[in-house]
């Protein structure tokens, strides 16, 4: 197959990069020579991934994720490696152990996170696409943030062999973009089954956007629209809700009563997962060598109180804490009980309507340093969590600004209907620009 | 009692050590009657095991590393997977699965519809990840049991569960443990599919407990999953536990008068017993010195065959375990059911008996070995029908053996086999047998190989001799005459009746001949020429 080179040095203001890749070798394919960004947490053979965290640093994969072996086979360049909240835990990319992302709509704004870089990388132009991954909003914060579009797809689409795991039961790795036609054509490279990942399903994504939503039924949950969410947030999503009515859909207001525990059931269930899947970083096989005087206890120790930062820390004791015997029952097992009942309450939704809509995020974009204390951080992501929780597809599309700053609108859809949200997002899209 | 009561060991080599904390350990052998005051009869020792053995997959559990480890250089046999770099996940060794779900049935198991994985977490330098995968609340297979020869006869273990998980690496102490500065880690061993299999406490001795291993290690060698001659193939724990008889059946596990003790690493089939024997006297020991049992955890240290006492850390561990969310749960149970098991240990046994009409004893030695019951199956019809045959492999072979520390794997069966049928046509004595049986044993003992038996018995010069018709000449009537020619006074005592007189010559004849004449041919040839002397 015959390749070609291509270059990639951009001017990176923002601090959307980590690390880029300045000469890439490509081959033909359906994304013949585009550089994609991938976010950091990714796994990329020969090429350092950190996940934004020091006790990675110089960690050099020795295999690609299944997502970047896929790419690379459509001809796509990888140009470098985007900038993240350290493991993804974050809403705001300023947890990175390497410094913060800016917003290239406002630099003194934060860009959202975990997946900041890439968003961020795409707002300012330096790439087309970018992957992002999302465990609780990790993809569609930011995409609102910057005013982008940024899709989760269904759990289970798209192979997370590769990604290094932040909470494995809730995240996906998913298209960030300037636009749905790009998301879609990135999704259609990167979906479909892969053996490695015992958790992906045989649902190959070969699909054209489709704009005409007429008949569509599209449920509003009044709960996307309460306390907490900016009321001028709440009315340019609005705004964009009566622009799809008018374009033919049905909008239909609905409740989702389980959003009161959704999102106690996702920290107590990442933190948990989280705590068990960051262990593996004990000093022996990553980072510098150990410190041979010291015994193991002391060495182990010492690494992962100097190499995580503090965010990581907390969620890590957090979930050490809820899987403990004696607290499992009250923590881990209810938050279980509690995903099933939000899985429950969308069956219930999605048999009277075909998608959910409503803001992605309760706000703006922040200012640096603006959510100081961890529980008001938490609690941003509270209109991101349950599509996580429950598996399903969401998507975040540009839905007009409040006071310059973007606002998304979120699409849920039906699992596995991937192709239905970004038909709503293609048709909103349509909408705006005309 | 003072409080410097000592302890000896069971086999009493002169090795004692203190129950009291902070005390060396002292020589002191005179101890083993201290305060005789206490009535055993009425106390039973309770034990029960768990032991993991390592599926005899060609790959790893989830990926696709090869499991033929042993002899290469560490950290050859590794992938992202088995060393849990970031990013990989576990994919399922569909074999594995099999594998244990064949344990599960021929141990009698329940196969559970819906079985599922879940994460020990622990931190250990062996530990790749910082968990291991491995089977929690809902285990393969549970329920089941396996009939050995109990203390008093015929006995039913029941088995409480069976479930799969994966073996951690390996540390190495370059130039022990003792004297390495720094701990080296092997992941060549990461990721071998185990399976972990508990009993419940029903072996009141530390015999059962070994039968039961042994009636295990056939089962699962005869279902194809296990290879007992794999270093580190088998490891078990067991607790023990010396109750007030009665006590245990009445009120159960968890209800124990007295505490239970768990031992720890042991790894062969001679330390099960050893370990459990120990124990049972050290608790003995304590109870007649008036002490209360306390449950305890403790490592058995196989090159001094004792039981030593663990840091209380290990006992207060909280493995946080939760589902693997990175796999499925098994839904098996169907497959379980088009799985057909083969003949097992008691099956092929009663079959011996019946077919090729063993004694019970013969048939359980000879059925209690897979290689061994393969071996005797595939003799010919005519010898394995035979008492002879059936003492000489189950007796002789397996004590040559035993004697030699050497087990049946290695030792060129077909060898064996044309020994048995060259001792069958009589073209060497029993005596001749077994010695080129003990030379055959050494040389492959010593080299790894050994001579073929027909030129083990030229070497040796076994070959019976052969005796032509009367009047002949051959080497026994050569003998024979030469022997009669230097004992004239054994002659004339023949001639006058004396019975003796012909045996005593008959040894002469034999010592003449090297032991290769047949005594019936000595016997006739000599009768012959002194009848004709008359
Ligand atoms: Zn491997």
């Amino acid at each position: 197959m015959p390749g070609f080179t291509v270059s990639f040095h951009p001017e990176d203001r923002f601090f959307a990069f980590l690390r880029t890749v300045g000469e890439i070798s490509c081959r033909e394919g359906r994304l013949s020579g585009i550089p994609v960004a991938v976010k950091d947490n990714i796994s990329t053979a020969g090429i350092e991934t950190t996940c934004a965290s020091r006790i990675l640093e110089g960690y050099i994969p020795p295999y690609d994720a299944t997502v970047v072996e896929r790419l690379k086979n459509e001809g796509a360049a990888i140009a470098g490696k985007t900038n993240m909240d350290e493991f993804g835990m974050g809403t705001t990319t300023e947890n990175s152990a390497f410094g913060p992302t800016r917003n290239p709509v406002d630099p003194s704004r934060v860009p959202g996170g975990s997946s900041g870089g890439s968003a961020a990388a795409i707002a300012a132009g330096l790439v087309p696409l970018a992957l992002g991954t999302d465990t609780g909003g990790s993809i569609r914060c930011p995409a609102a943030f910057c005013g982008i579009v940024g899709l989760k797809p269904t759990y289970g689409r798209v192979s997370r062999y590769g990604l290094i795991a932040y909470a494995n039961s809730l995240e996906q790795i998913g298209p960030m973009a300037a636009n749905v036609t790009d998301a879609n054509l990135l999704m259609g490279v990167i979906a479909g089954h892969d053996p490695r990942d015992s958790t992906s399903l045989d649902f190959p994504y070969l699909h054209t956007p489709d704009p005409e939503i007429r008949g569509m039924r599209i449920g509003v949950p009044e709960e996307f629209f309460g306390e907490g969410v900016d009321p001028r947030v709440a009315s340019v999503v609005w705004e964009g809700i009566s622009l799809l009515e008018r374009k033919g859909a049905e909008i239909v207001t609905c409740r989702m009563p389980s959003m009161a525990y959704a999102l106690a059931a996702y920290y107590v269930t990442c933190t948990s997962e989280a705590s068990s899947n960051l262990a593996r970083f004990d000093g022996v096989r990553y980072g510098p060598p150990a410190d041979t005087k010291k015994t193991w206890h002391e060495s182990f120790q010492e690494r992962r109180r100097d190499g995580f930062g503090e965010e990581v820390r907390r969620r890590i004791m957090l979930g050490t804490f809820t899987l403990s015997s004696g607290y499992y029952g009250k923590y881990y097992a209810k938050a279980q009980a509690a995903r099933n009942q939000v899985r429950a309450d969308f069956e219930r939704l999605f048999r009277e309507v075909d998608v959910l809509a409503g803001p992605t995020m309760p706000t703006v974009a922040f200012k640096f340093g603006e959510k100081s204390d961890p529980l008001s951080m938490y609690l941003s992501d509270i209109l991101t969590v349950p599509a996580n929780l429950a598996g399903v597809p969401a998507i975040s599309v540009p839905c007009g600004r409040v006071e310059g700053l973007p606002v998304g609108l979120q699409i849920m859809g039906r699992w596995m209907e991937d192709e239905r949200v970004v038909d709503v997002g293609y048709a909103f899209e349509q909408g705006v620009s005309r | 009692m003072t409080d410097t009561t000592k302890v000896s060991r069971p086999t009493g080599d002169g090795i004692s050590f203190s129950e009291k904390k902070g005390t060396d350990i002292q020589n002191h052998t005179e101890t083993a009657n201290v305060g005789m005051n206490r009535d055993f009869s009425d106390d039973e020792v309770i034990i029960g095991l768990e032991i993991h053995c390592q599926l005899d997959t060609r790959t790893k559990l989830f990926c696709g590393c090869s499991t033929d480890y042993r002899d290469d250089s560490p950290n050859t046999h590794v992938c992202p997977i088995c060393l849990g770099l970031p990013g990989s996940l576990p994919r399922m060794n569909k074999k594995a699965i099999e594998y244990a779900l064949r344990v599960g049935k021929a141990l009698n198991c329940t196969i559970l519809e819906e079985s599922e994985f879940s994460r020990k977490n622990y931190f250990y330098p062996d530990l790749n990840k910082g968990f291991q995968i491995t089977q929690y609340d809902k285990p393969l297979a549970v329920k089941g049991h396996l009939d050995i020869e109990g203390d008093d006869g015929e006995k039913r273990v029941r088995i409480t569960r069976v479930h799969v998980e994966e073996d951690p690496g390996r540390l190495v102490h370059k130039g022990g443990v003792d004297r390495a500065k720094y701990t080296l880690v092997d992941y060549n061993r990461a990721g071998i599919p185990l399976i972990e299999i508990v009993t419940e406490p029903d072996f009141r001795s530390p015999k059962e407990a070994r039968r039961f291993l042994n009636k295990l290690r056939a089962t699962l060698e005869y279902l194809g999953v296990f290879d007992s001659e794999k270093e580190g193939s088998l490891r078990v724990d067991a607790n023990i536990s010396i109750q007030p008889k009665g006590w245990f059946d009445r009120f159960g596990k968890g209800k124990e008068d007295r505490g239970r003790v768990e031992v720890k690493n042991i790894s062969s089939y001679k330390g099960v017993e050893k370990a459990l024997t120990f124990e049972v006297t050290r608790q003995k020991n304590s109870l007649r010195r008036g002490q209360k049992l306390e449950s305890a955890t403790r490592h058995f240290v196989e090159a001094r065959g004792v039981t030593t006492a663990s840091r209380s850390k290990e006992m207060e561990q909280d493995y946080r375990y939760f589902p693997e969310p990175d796999l499925r749960p098994l839904r098996v149970s169907d497959w379980a059911d088009r799985i057909v098991i083969p003949e097992l240990p008691d099956a092929r046994k009663t079959r011996f008996i019946e077919d090729y009409c063993l004694s019970p004893t013969h048939a359980a030695t000879l059925t209690g070995d897979w290689q061994i019951a393969e071996f005797y199956d595939n003799l010919p019809n005519d010898l394995k029908t035979s008492t002879a045959t059936a003492t000489w492999v189950a007796d002789t072979l397996l004590g040559e053996l035993n004697y030699r520390d050497m087990t049946i794997r290695g030792v060129p069966l077909s060898h064996f086999k044309e020994l048995l049928l060259i001792r069958q046509s009589g073209e060497i004595t029993e005596k001749g047998a077994v010695e080129v049986l003990r030379s055959l044993l050494d040389q492959q003992k010593e080299r790894g190989t050994c001579e073929l038996p027909w030129e083990c018995i030229e070497r040796l010069g076994l070959k019976v001799l052969g005796c032509a018709a009367p009047g002949g000449k051959d080497p026994v009537t050569s003998a024979a005459e030469e022997a009669i020619a230097e004992n004239p006074q054994a002659v004339a005592d023949f001639c006058k009746g004396r019975s003796e007189a012909l045996n005593f010559l008959v040894g002469q004849v034999m010592k003449k001949t090297r032991g290769c004449a047949k005594p019936a041919d000595v016997n006739r040839v000599l009768t012959g020429i002194l009848s004709r002397g008359e």
